[in-house]
């Protein structure tokens, strides 16, 4: 009789288990793609300085250094409201920020940055896109984490936040300026 | 008359103009074909439930690009799709590869199948057969065998008898 009962409580053991598997795979936010560069060398590229559009930018010139790499537009909407973050972070002077043109029309990107501020040490033109694809840009803006060797460790999909910045990306900095 | 020749031509015109604009810059039909099925298995990931062929994403446009580019550099359609995969992920690809960790994405559903059957062999084997030989009443005799609290029953009994005053459909 016990063993029967138990026996009829399976299929809402069952159910109970596959809510469970649903509702963990439902709370993921399905815009967020993990990138498989994590861990890999961060894509070389020579870019024409946003400011100066005759000088390139090469990116093995942050060889040796902790940096970050941002991707913005002055169309981008959601990048107005990680600026005001990012430019505290160029007051306080942590981390290098290389800001990836994405896109974008060269005046309307120089004009964008003298109205909200530039945070950026440098910022390079990608107009068409493609040194976006190849570090895997699919929704600006993006931050990434590049370490000493050149090699990606973080990425942040989607506007940065004080908790991303203060709990993740500035510890990782951290951790990779002692190594 | 010949005022409408004219509206006509110009109409004719534009048309031309706007079908010259939208057809691709080379003509290799071979080679559209093939870009199409394989655009056709690549996600967008912008807008996420639409392939690389169906979305105006502006980085779907991009994408598209870069992938007739890669083919017509000679790149066969593997390749290509390694391209993608190293930049973006399997998520790119609507058919996942077979690994460790789709293991349960692949085989799941089978898993799930075999034990169904499994389980409804098991049931109907136990089960007295039908075909008992004692009549019409074989049905309710197995189903008293296979009711163990006898709720069953009482639930046949009360939809057996005749509906009361009671029954608020009856009102």
């Amino acid at each position: 009789m016990k063993a029967l009962r138990l026996r009829l409580l399976l299929p809402l053991a069952v159910f109970v288990a596959l809510v469970a598997l649903l509702w963990a795979g439902l709370s993921r936010d399905p815009r967020e793609v993990p990138s498989p560069l994590i861990g890999k060398a961060a894509p070389a590229f020579t870019l024409a300085l946003l400011h100066a559009d005759g000088k390139t930018f090469d990116s093995s010139e942050m060889k040796g250094r902790v940096w970050l790499l941002n991707v913005w537009a002055s169309w981008c909407v959601a990048c107005r409201i990680e600026h005001p973050l990012l430019m505290e972070l160029s007051r306080a002077n942590v981390v290098p920020v290389i800001g990836l043109n994405y896109k974008d029309k060269r005046a309307e990107g120089i004009a964008w940055l003298a109205e909200h501020g530039d945070p950026y040490q440098i910022s390079v033109v990608d107009a068409d896109g493609r040194v976006g694809i190849d570090w895997g840009v699919y929704g600006v803006p993006e931050t990434f984490v590049v370490d000493k060797a050149g090699v990606i460790r973080f990425k942040q999909i989607g506007p940065v936040t004080r908790e991303a910045l203060e709990r993740t990306i500035l510890p990782l900095v951290r951790e990779l300026e002692k190594a | 008359m010949r005022r409408l020749a004219t509206t006509l031509g110009r109409a004719m015109l534009v048309v031309m103009m706007a079908a010259h604009v939208v057809a691709p810059a080379h003509a290799d039909p071979a080679l559209d074909a093939r870009l199409k099925l394989l655009e056709e298995e690549l996600r967008c990931l912008v807008c996420q439930n639409q392939s690389l062929a169906d979305s105006n994403a502006p980085l779907a446009e991009d994408l598209r690009r870069e992938v007739r580019e890669l083919a017509a550099a000679g790149k066969s359609d593997d390749e290509i799709k390694q391209f993608l995969v190293a930049r973006y992920g399997d998520f790119v690809l609507y058919r996942p590869p077979v690994k460790s960790t789709t293991w349960l994405l692949w085989f799941g559903p089978l898993v799930l199948l075999g034990t169904g059957i499994v389980v409804w062999w098991q049931i109907a084997r136990r089960r007295p057969r039908r075909d008992a030989p004692d009549g019409p009443n074989a049905d309710a005799g197995a189903n008293a065998a296979a009711d163990a609290d006898g709720g069953l029953a009482r639930a046949r009994a009360l939809l057996d008898s005749p509906p009361d005053s009671s029954d608020p459909r009856g009102a």
